[in-house]
């Protein structure tokens, strides 16, 4: 277990490494930093000016080195834009992001483990219908649109809920649920097919020949293997509404890490992007490692393999 | 934005004919004005912020020397009761006594020289560079007066005196510098910062020892919060279900229904900013079609920018014919233009060796929708584009880098009601100027640095007509702002794009 757990935790290093790489050379493609934060109006002396004080007219690998150094040790520099420290930038919007995400994943999780179960346990019956329509519905609908006709009925309608914004528990209601649906129809069909396979395996008939009870086998002997692959993909999930829950937080204007992550790509704030980029990575890594770890302590071939 | 532009409309129109819009009175019952943004503000220091939502705290907040009143454009006494020119490069203010920044601070000469010697010095990096770095130094001759020492002739300097150029409490700011001025802000102005949320929230208080004499007059609404919400629809649920009171930028279609559905006051007004067509004349990008005047003039009369301005541009927005916006000093208006004329156009592209039209390169960075509709207009009479829609940085660097033999771009002047501000920028031999024309260059020059507003006029038309008759550029349309926000609210907007808070009311 400590060998496996070594050469995951080697391989992540190295993942975080080349994600940081890739992103700091795509950023300097893309375009001139200092015209995108002189803005529109700014004249060429601004320009000239910014590209001097911030030491764009440095060669690139030269840049990228001085960050990493300065990463390594805990700093991420200074935000372009804000003029602040981009580490308590990074965690002031985690925050709100890190309690949409919590929120999210654990309503994605109550609505489609149970669900997935259910469906599996009775095939083609009606709860089986109706899961595959919430399914069908949650990778269907644009989020956008979700958001917004939410905002429509909930908010501008019946005036239940908050528009927008993070001030109380209320305003993460609309964004937890649009957010944990659109990550809820994966959770649950692979719950129901992960359960479907345990459920007609041979230890499991065995497992009722001898006479244990429905829940124990349902729970004790057929659950515990069939989300195996659930807990990766969960992991997988959360990781993504970490990062990649820009849509949500800016339609309900929650000002999180994905809306900054945003934001700061349209001005080109480097140190920020630099930063959400090693963030968000190490969050999938850790969560990957975390997985990877509960999966080969839930089914030890895994971890013998 | 991310979501995608038609579906304004169908929210709009949702929210509307579904009859959901009922209107709360939330920001009257309260005396708080709750207006939208659509962007994080870096910083609300006003010389470390050049976003126009920044522009617009900065009137709220400070006061410069003089004031230049909106409606009439003169220049009226502020924190300045008099000034003299005492020579073409010196200028003298009298200074208003009994004013007091929020934080109890007086105000005087050692405030006015502290703000004017921290901004000209280029270490402290001020921004726009081309605010302040046009005046050499500032010095107290008394405790109520200054003497501010220009660098050269630059008769514009009142119009920024009465605009971006305010004062600071130099006890104050020196001890906190720019990052302490952006979280806890203190001026003169008719309103005092309360809350600094950066990025998602301020909140503004009425300023109740505001000077009697300012010609901005007081406030009358008593409190204002500002809050950051980008999405566009949000803004509009906001204002249906009464959470916000006032946004803009509205879009054309969301104004038309939101003032079809009569719930709220909805206002259109042209803005400084206007479009313009820049030609590579001297060749930079190489040897193009667009070295030839006839070729250039063709496009002019092949592009239709009333049917453009009528069908997609919309509200006050108009044609302009100079390369400026006609309020500004110096836009002269009788100078040649050119009708939508495209057999004219096509005639003239023949003459030019041109009969079956040509393909060229095409950059735009905004307004999408404008740039296909004049695609459209070109082709009509033979010419073709390869167009490219980038974002700014790149569109900037791939003009500058003259990467096209034209590009569709737009000017704001920086709310800066002279010509130096945009005229003189594209056309006076720098970066962006794609003709270089000695006379042109030569003209701007006089108009710039001239401080008998007589010689400056001249100059400034000779130069526009020079650049028409030659159509080294091709001023499009002036741009339009939507207002929307709630019946209770007295609010009109400016032709200068700063809505000035401190002159709406409650009805």
């Amino acid at each position: 277990m400590l060998y496996y757990t070594l050469k995951r935790l080697g391989l992540a290093g190295l993942v975080a490494l080349t994600v940081s790489f890739i992103s700091f050379g795509l950023l300097y493609i893309s375009s001139d930093p200092a015209i995108a934060m002189a803005g529109e109006t700014a004249s060429d002396a601004d320009i000239e000016a910014i590209r001097q004080l911030y030491g764009f007219d440095r060669p690139i690998l030269v840049q990228y080195f001085d960050w990493l150094q300065r990463a390594m040790s805990g700093d991420l520099g200074k935000s372009y834009y804000f003029r602040t420290d981009v580490s308590a930038l990074i965690a002031e919007r985690l925050s709100t992001t890190m309690t949409l995400g919590v929120s999210a994943i654990t309503f994605a999780i109550v609505l489609s483990v149970p669900l997935g179960v259910a469906a599996a346990i009775r095939p083609n019956s009606l709860i089986d219908r109706i899961a595959l329509f919430l399914s069908v519905m949650g990778q269907a609908l644009p989020s956008f649109w979700f958001a917004l006709m939410l905002i429509v009925f909930l908010s501008v309608s019946l005036r239940l809920l908050p528009t927008s914004g993070s001030d109380t528990w209320q305003h993460f209601i609309m964004p937890t649920i649009v957010l944990g649906y659109y990550a809820a129809p994966a959770i649950m069909r692979l719950t129901r097919t992960g359960m479907l396979e345990v459920l007609s395996a041979d230890y499991i008939r065995t497992a009722r020949a001898k006479g244990l009870r429905p829940r124990v086998v349902l729970f004790k002997h057929a659950l515990r293997n069939a989300v195996i692959p659930v807990v990766s993909l969960t992991a997988v999930q959360f990781g993504f509404m970490l990062g990649g829950s820009i849509v949500v937080e800016t339609i309900f204007a929650l000002h999180g890490a994905g809306f900054l992550a945003w934001e700061s790509i349209t001005r080109n704030d480097l140190p920020t992007v630099q930063g959400l980029i090693l963030v968000f990575s190490l969050f999938y890594i850790v969560l990957t490692f975390f997985a990877d770890l509960l999966n080969a302590w839930l089914d030890p071939r895994i971890r013998i393999n | 934005m991310i979501v995608k532009k038609y579906f304004s409309t169908f929210l709009a129109g949702t929210l509307l004919a579904t009859g959901f819009v009922s209107v709360a009175q939330a920001g009257k019952s309260d005396d708080t004005l709750n207006v939208a943004i659509d962007r994080e503000l870096e910083s609300i220091d006003n010389y470390y912020n050049t976003a126009r939502e920044g522009i617009v705290i900065s009137r709220m907040v400070w006061d410069g020397l003089l004031y230049r009143d909106p409606k009439t454009n003169e220049y009226l006494p502020n924190l300045a009761t008099s000034f003299k020119w005492v020579d073409s490069k010196t200028i003298e203010f009298d200074l208003r006594k009994g004013v007091k920044f929020h934080n109890g601070e007086k105000f005087d000469a050692d405030d006015v020289v502290f703000t004017l010697n921290y901004l000209a010095d280029p270490a402290n990096g001020a921004k726009p560079a081309r605010n302040v770095n046009w005046w050499k130094n500032a010095e107290k001759l008394g405790e109520y007066k200054v003497q501010l020492n220009l660098k050269k002739e630059f008769p514009a300097a009142l119009e920024f005196l009465s605009g971006p150029i305010v004062m600071y409490p130099n006890d104050y700011y020196s001890k906190a510098g720019p990052e302490g001025m952006a979280l806890k802000p203190v001026g003169t102005g008719p309103y005092q910062v309360t809350s600094v949320e950066p990025g998602k929230r301020y909140k503004f208080k009425k300023y109740d020892g505001y000077h009697a004499g300012s010609p901005k007059g007081s406030a009358s609404i008593g409190n204002i919060v500002f809050r950051t919400i980008a999405e566009s629809n949000t803004q509009l649920a906001e204002l249906f279900s009464g959470g916000i009171d006032w946004i803009w930028k509205v879009k054309p279609d969301q104004a038309k229904r939101i003032a079809a559905q009569g719930a709220f006051t909805t206002k259109n007004s042209s803005t400084m900013r206007i479009g313009y067509l820049n030609f590579d004349a001297m060749g930079r990008h190489s040897k193009n079609p667009m070295n030839d005047v006839r070729v250039r003039r063709a496009i002019a009369h092949a592009i239709d920018r009333e049917g453009i301005v009528k069908a997609l541009v919309q509200g006050e927005s108009m044609v302009v014919n100079s390369l400026c916006f006609p309020s500004q000093f110096g836009c002269a208006q009788d100078i040649k233009s050119y009708d939508y004329n495209p057999e004219k156009a096509k005639k003239l592209l023949a003459e030019a060796g041109y009969p079956n039209g040509f393909e060229t390169p095409f950059l735009a960075y905004r307004n999408r929708d404008f740039a296909e509709a004049m695609i459209n207009n070109l082709n009509a009479v033979g010419i073709t584009t390869k167009f490219e829609y980038l974002k700014y940085a790149a569109f900037r660097d791939k003009v500058q880098d003259g990467g096209a033999p034209f590009n569709f771009g737009t000017w704001g002047s920086y709310s800066i009601n002279d010509v130096s501000a945009i005229t003189s920028h594209f056309q006076s031999g720098g970066k962006d100027d794609y003709s270089k024309d000695p006379e042109v260059i030569k003209q701007l020059g006089i108009g710039d640095t001239s401080v008998d507003p007589a010689v400056r006029k001249a100059a400034y038309k000779a130069a526009l007509s020079r650049i028409s008759e030659e159509v080294f550029m091709f001023p499009l349309w002036s741009y339009n702002t939507w207002y929307a926000f709630s019946k209770d609210v007295d609010f009109n907007p400016t032709p200068d794009e700063i809505p000035r808070f401190f002159t709406a009311k409650w009805l």
